[in-house]
């Protein structure tokens, strides 16, 4: 039963991860008749494709970039949904509550060329906000296409697809909460944000902790299609992350080698992200997101 | 004393709200109206314009000079344009093909080894886990990915979109973690009355567990409608487009698509097409959605905290 899902694994997840080794080879595909030819017969050089990845400062612009979007988004993204969860736990309406439910949740379900196509139509240069600007005699601010503020722009693109879907995971645990634990403190005189300082946050730590590895773990990577699909508009200088350079750098130019070095170099660096953060989190007295059974 | 007081200030209370929980300040309230709303209106608005503008005349988007908020007509030229054949109803069936044909597959091959896995004690159970799982730490990068998928001769396929995404192993454990909760025994009786797995499968575990095939066959249904990236890398040919495709090119790249439209007759404007194409890129999400939603949480949650 199990058979054909590991199939599946084996040739497009276990294969790829060993087809990584054209990260150490002057990878050509045209050698031989077929992509395993060209494999065993192309060249192989050793780290330096890595020597050239690291000399490279295209690479380093990149990386920067992916860092402090990521930064950006954990001080200005992450908290989000925890605070709209703890607000819609507080309706007490149930329609209400669903009927808000129902369409945050909703851009969750939009593919990035949707989410984009919906900022360009309301904020970009032929949209909703300049058109009405226009009219009032304002010169609309360049707002899709400004590298200066690019971080602010993916940053509200990604609030505006996951605010929603976020709360889920908040809203769940905010149900397991004893409810005799709020009243006690009631009663003994905490006001409400008492028990949301002394309760509600601590109830939410070991998620809270759990999503932050998960998200920390994957520090290397934003929304990749996202910024695919905004890099031509903004930039490289801004819009390149390590995902998008990797493309650009391979695929898009040919040098496999080259890109699959950078790849795996992100691969490896999430590796230890991963296990670093779930070691942290153990040792801080968290459940982490595996444990040692 | 306190008591009647308190019964007096409690007439207009929530019947939901618990005794002990003091009355909810004006200020409080006005606060929390005004971020639900403007949380809402951001998602709506935006869907709005889109539809309205997409049903709206030449007239109507020139008066507006473009976009259109108040609706003036109902004019479905632009929707006869997109499904009148041409490139744009090439792609709707492109995306609904690889949607139906993907979803199935997946949820076969997801539901199979999912129950293969949630028996502790059958053959090889903790390796093959571990094989499943490690895909969350170990993972290929893009170039060697695109070299496996076209070395296996997937270029201009429709099976490069379905395959090389068809197993999440995130769906698998929530379907695993679901099934682990089917009291052992019902399955037990089963196989002593002589059932065999594929059976007890399809006869018992199944039609208990409705909920989460639902929420996850919306999961991989999503995924292929809203593929747009393996179709940049793996479609050349563009009779093979799938919608993602044409919208990321007509709207975002503001390359025209073919349309065959009756020749001579006046064309609905560009932006009511393009207005359209989007709505019924969202339409089937929008529509199906709402009727999965109710089982997200489990869903979600059970993969949130096993994964």
């Amino acid at each position: 039963m199990v058979a054909p899902g590991a199939v599946v694994l084996l040739l497009f997840h276990y294969l790829p991860v060993l087809g990584n080794i054209v990260a150490f080879q002057d990878y050509n595909p045209y050698l031989g008749d077929d992509a395993l030819q060209a494999l065993t017969s192309s060249p192989f050089v050793g780290l330096d494709n890595f020597r050239d990845l690291f000399a490279d400062p295209a690479f380093w612009d990149a990386l920067w970039n992916t860092l402090s979007i990521t930064a950006f988004q954990l001080v200005f993204f992450f908290p989000l949904p925890i605070a709209l969860a703890i607000l819609l736990n507080s309706i007490l309406s149930r329609r209400l509550r669903g009927f808000v439910q129902t369409v945050v949740y909703l851009p969750h379900f939009f593919s990035w060329v949707l989410v984009v196509t919906f900022f360009v139509q309301m904020l970009g240069g032929a949209g909703l906000l300049s058109q009405e600007l226009r009219d009032a005699g304002i010169t609309p601010p360049e707002i899709m296409s400004n590298p200066d503020t690019f971080i602010v722009l993916v940053t509200a693109e990604a609030v505006w697809k996951d605010l929603g879907w976020g709360t889920i995971v908040f809203l769940a645990a905010l149900a397991a909460v004893d409810p005799n634990l709020y009243e006690a403190s009631a009663v003994d005189g905490a006001g409400r944000w008492r028990r949301l300082w002394h309760i509600t946050l601590p109830s939410l730590r070991p998620v809270i902790v759990l999503l932050l590895i998960l998200r920390l773990g994957d520090a290397l990577s934003v929304g990749f299609e996202q910024f695919m699909l905004q890099r031509d508009a903004v930039g490289r200088q801004a819009a390149e992350v390590l995902d998008t350079f990797v493309y650009h750098q391979s695929i898009a130019t040919g040098d496999y080698g080259f890109g699959a070095a950078a790849g795996l170099f992100k691969a490896m660096v999430g590796l230890v992200l991963i296990l670093a953060a779930n070691k942290v989190a153990h040792m801080l007295g968290e459940r982490g997101v595996y444990s040692r059974s | 004393m306190t008591a009647t007081t308190n019964l007096r200030a409690s007439r207009r209370r929530h019947p939901e709200r618990p005794a002990w929980e003091e009355d909810p300040g004006i200020a409080g309230q006005t606060a929390k109206g005004v971020v639900l709303t403007a949380v809402v209106l951001a998602v709506l608005v935006p869907l709005w314009v889109v539809l309205v503008t997409s049903l709206s005349s030449r007239d109507t988007i020139n008066a507006a000079g473009g976009l259109v908020v108040v609706p003036r007509e109902l004019d479905f030229s632009a929707y006869r344009i997109i499904f009148s054949g041409g490139q744009i109803s090439k792609a709707l069936l492109v995306s609904t093909l690889v949607t139906v044909v993907g979803t199935a597959f997946s949820l076969v091959l997801t539901v199979l080894a999912a129950y293969g896995l949630s028996r502790p004690g059958s053959v090889w159970h903790r390796g093959l886990l571990f094989y499943f799982l490690l895909t969350f730490l170990i993972y290929p990068g893009l170039v060697p990915s695109y070299l496996v998928v076209t070395g296996l001769g997937l270029k201009d396929s429709l099976w490069s979109l379905i395959l090389p995404g068809a197993v999440s192993v995130f769906n698998l454990v929530v379907v695993r973690a679901f099934f682990q909760n089917i009291p052992g025994e019902l399955l037990d009786s089963a196989r002593i009355d002589g059932a065999g797995e594929f059976r007890i499968l399809l006869r018992i575990v199944l039609p208990l567990s409705r909920a989460v095939v639902a929420v996850v066959g919306l999961f991989y249904a999503v995924g292929y409608w809203n593929i747009w990236f393996n179709a940049l890398l793996y479609i050349d040919d563009n009779e093979k487009f799938p919608i993602q495709r044409i919208l990321q090119s007509y709207i975002l790249a503001g390359q025209a698509p073919q349309t065959s439209g009756a020749v001579g007759a006046t064309l609905p404007p560009t932006l009511a097409i393009k207005m359209a194409v989007v709505v019924v890129t969202v339409a089937p999400i929008a529509l199906v959605y709402p009727f999965v939603q109710r089982h997200f949480t489990r869903g979600v949650i059970v993969g949130a905290v096993k994964g």
